[in-house]
């Protein structure tokens, strides 16, 4: 006669073990890699990394700071393969110094948004009840205002510069996160296994980032690249009226900005900066449509 | 049907308060002091303390923010730091230009998106169908001010087919309103061609097909009017999108219009101004999604019984 009932173990709850789990992650891989627009937008953002990571060991003799007055808006040619800036500079290597800030705008941005709003979303879902309610007005009021309006609201509240336009960005992209979870958090917490969880008292916390956030973890990471081209969108935007990072940083947008004072001179300095900008936004879209296509069948477009 | 209006704005109330409490407390969080900026520099300590009185801004927060809500009420936006003149009829006098080149853009949007859209549904697979895929997605992946500056170089500077700022000829209009359209033709088309598709494989298509109804009855009568809702609510839905784009398009093309008035009021620190236009694009955005709602209700009597 058994005398006590042996401490269960929720984690003997979840299904999958570790190599069922590899396999999936290996399939979704694989049918990514056959998803052909995926694979050009996956395609452009590698070219785009290696830039961001490589370009600074190669083309070492690029200082931002430096400007050479005798070589302003200068024409291509083969030693300045996009000509020159208005300080002088190359535009090259200006661009290839600027994915580091454009990219890493944009990833952080999507970083704060997420952070904050995947567990907002999360807990109005599972929770329900006045915190659902609670966070959900205060989605409907951020969502009010559009997501530039937004961003500049908090720019000209904050001041410019590379901090602040990441708060800027990142918080005007929170509740679409929180939106999304929620939603998510709402179909999870019916399922056996979380009510299971919560019949054995395993604490909300861990049901929460355990069982419910890894579930709606595939179209979380679908928006999360889709908001990467936005953020990237936006926080360029910023960057070319002047309201985000500064010159002489040569931020995508900021390099737009400047460009845009010599629009009558050297309509190079106006497009190659945009073609960036552009690209990576694509790059973005591409990738997020593949990975809804592969994670999410339901949403197929 | 009225009670579902009924309840919808009840909703939408407290949104809107929000909404204005949120701006209050964003004017609050302004660096540096809009008595000053409106005193000039050259005020005396006297001068400013004197315009700081007749703001109210010597009140306590709660007080402030009483007269705030009070005022808004009335449509008392305040006075304009740089202009000098109520918030109020100043943005009055912009939205006109807003409105032409957002009507213009979303009308052009439209056409275009649901065309492209029941083209690449129809031709599912085909080259067109890639074509059009495509361009939607290079349609929402554009950056507004760059594909401006762009329309501009080609068409103001290189040909000088169309003016390349201001709303002082009849053709101004013409390059902001194609630029701000380029987004919303890429969301529309995307999302006819996805909701299109599902009609399309119907059992209620194929039945029509078969009793011999034209193909282009089929697909304008029943597909196109089955197809719509999701096409309402994307109009709707990019309605934020627009005014967002509005803003940078009108920046670039010098449109005298209420976003180019929240950039040039930022530059300005002109906080009344930009308090006013933030609560502005917010109303605007919270009385379309209100209207989309209704429309979709209106097109689908089941959404009201959920």
């Amino acid at each position: 006669m058994r005398t006590s009932i042996p401490a269960f173990d929720t984690t003997e709850l979840a299904p999958p073990v570790e190599e069922e789990i590899q396999a999936v992650h290996e399939a979704a891989w694989r049918q990514l890699l056959r998803h052909r627009s995926a694979v050009a937008g996956l395609a452009v953002l590698a070219v785009y990394t290696l830039a961001a990571l490589l370009g600074p060991v190669v083309f070492n003799q690029y200082n931002p700071a430096h400007q050479d007055l005798n070589a302003v808006l200068l024409p291509p040619s083969p030693h300045h393969l996009l000509g020159t800036d208005n300080y002088g500079r190359d535009e090259l290597l200006d661009l290839v110094y600027g994915s580091r800030y454009t990219l890493s705008l944009g990833l952080l941005a999507v970083v704060i948004g997420g952070g904050v709003g995947v567990p907002l979303g999360a807990a109005s879902g599972y929770f329900g009840g006045w915190i659902d309610i609670l966070i959900q007005r205060l989605t409907d009021i951020m969502l009010a205002f559009p997501n530039i309006v937004l961003a500049l609201a908090l720019v000209a509240a904050l001041g410019p510069g590379l901090k602040n336009v990441v708060i800027a960005v990142g918080v005007s992209s929170i509740p679409n996160f929180i939106r999304l979870v929620r939603s998510e958090a709402l179909k999870v917490r019916q399922l056996p296994y979380v009510e299971a969880a919560r019949a054995l008292g395993v604490p909300s916390g861990r049901i929460l980032f355990r069982h419910l956030v890894p579930n709606a973890l595939a179209p979380v990471i679908v928006l999360a690249t889709l908001q990467m081209g936005l953020a990237i969108l936006v926080a360029a935007g910023l960057g070319f009226f002047g309201l985000g990072v500064q010159p002489p940083t040569p931020e995508w947008g900021e390099l737009l900005g400047e460009g845009h004072n010599y629009i009558f001179r050297d309509a190079n300095l106006i497009t190659f900066p945009g073609l960036c900008i552009f690209f990576a936004v694509l790059a973005f879209n591409l990738v997020g449509d593949g990975l809804r296509d592969v994670l999410d069948p339901r949403l197929r477009t | 049907m009225l009670t579902y209006v009924v309840r919808r704005l009840l909703v939408a109330l407290p949104t809107l308060w929000g909404v204005a409490t949120g701006v209050f407390i964003m004017a609050r969080l302004l660096p540096g002091d809009p008595a000053r900026v409106i005193a000039g520099v050259l005020a005396t300590p006297e001068q400013v303390a004197h315009i700081r009185h007749q703001l109210g801004l010597d009140q306590p927060l709660y007080v402030q923010y009483l007269d705030f809500i009070g005022r808004l009420l009335h449509f008392d936006l305040g006075v304009s730091a740089h202009f000098g003149s109520p918030v109020a009829a100043e943005i009055a006098s912009r939205i006109p230009y807003t409105v032409a080149l957002a009507v213009t853009a979303v009308a052009i949007a439209v056409i275009l998106g649901v065309l492209a859209g029941v083209g690449a549904a129809i031709r599912r697979n085909t080259p067109l169908d890639l074509i059009i895929s495509a361009l939607s997605v290079f349609g929402i992946s554009m950056p507004v001010y760059w594909l401006g500056l762009m329309l501009i170089v080609l068409f103001s500077i290189q040909v000088h087919w169309l003016p390349a700022a201001g709303a002082d000829s009849p053709t101004s209009i013409i390059l902001p309103a194609f630029t701000l359209a380029v987004f919303s033709v890429g969301l529309i088309a995307r999302i006819t061609r996805g909701s299109m598709l599902e009609v399309l494989s119907q059992d209620y298509i194929r039945t029509a097909r078969a009793k011999g109804a034209p193909f282009r009855r089929v697909v304008l009568k029943h597909a196109l009017r089955n197809a719509l809702l999701p096409i309402i609510t994307a109009i709707g839905l990019q309605f934020g999108s627009l005014l967002g784009g509005a803003v940078l398009t009108e920046s670039v093309f010098s449109w005298p219009g209420v976003g180019r008035l929240l950039l040039d009021s930022i530059f300005f620190r002109d906080y009344p101004m930009v308090q006013g236009l933030v609560l502005l694009f917010a109303v605007t955005y919270i009385v379309i999604n209100l209207l989309t709602d209704l429309l979709y209700a209106y097109v689908d009597p089941r959404i009201r019984y959920d």
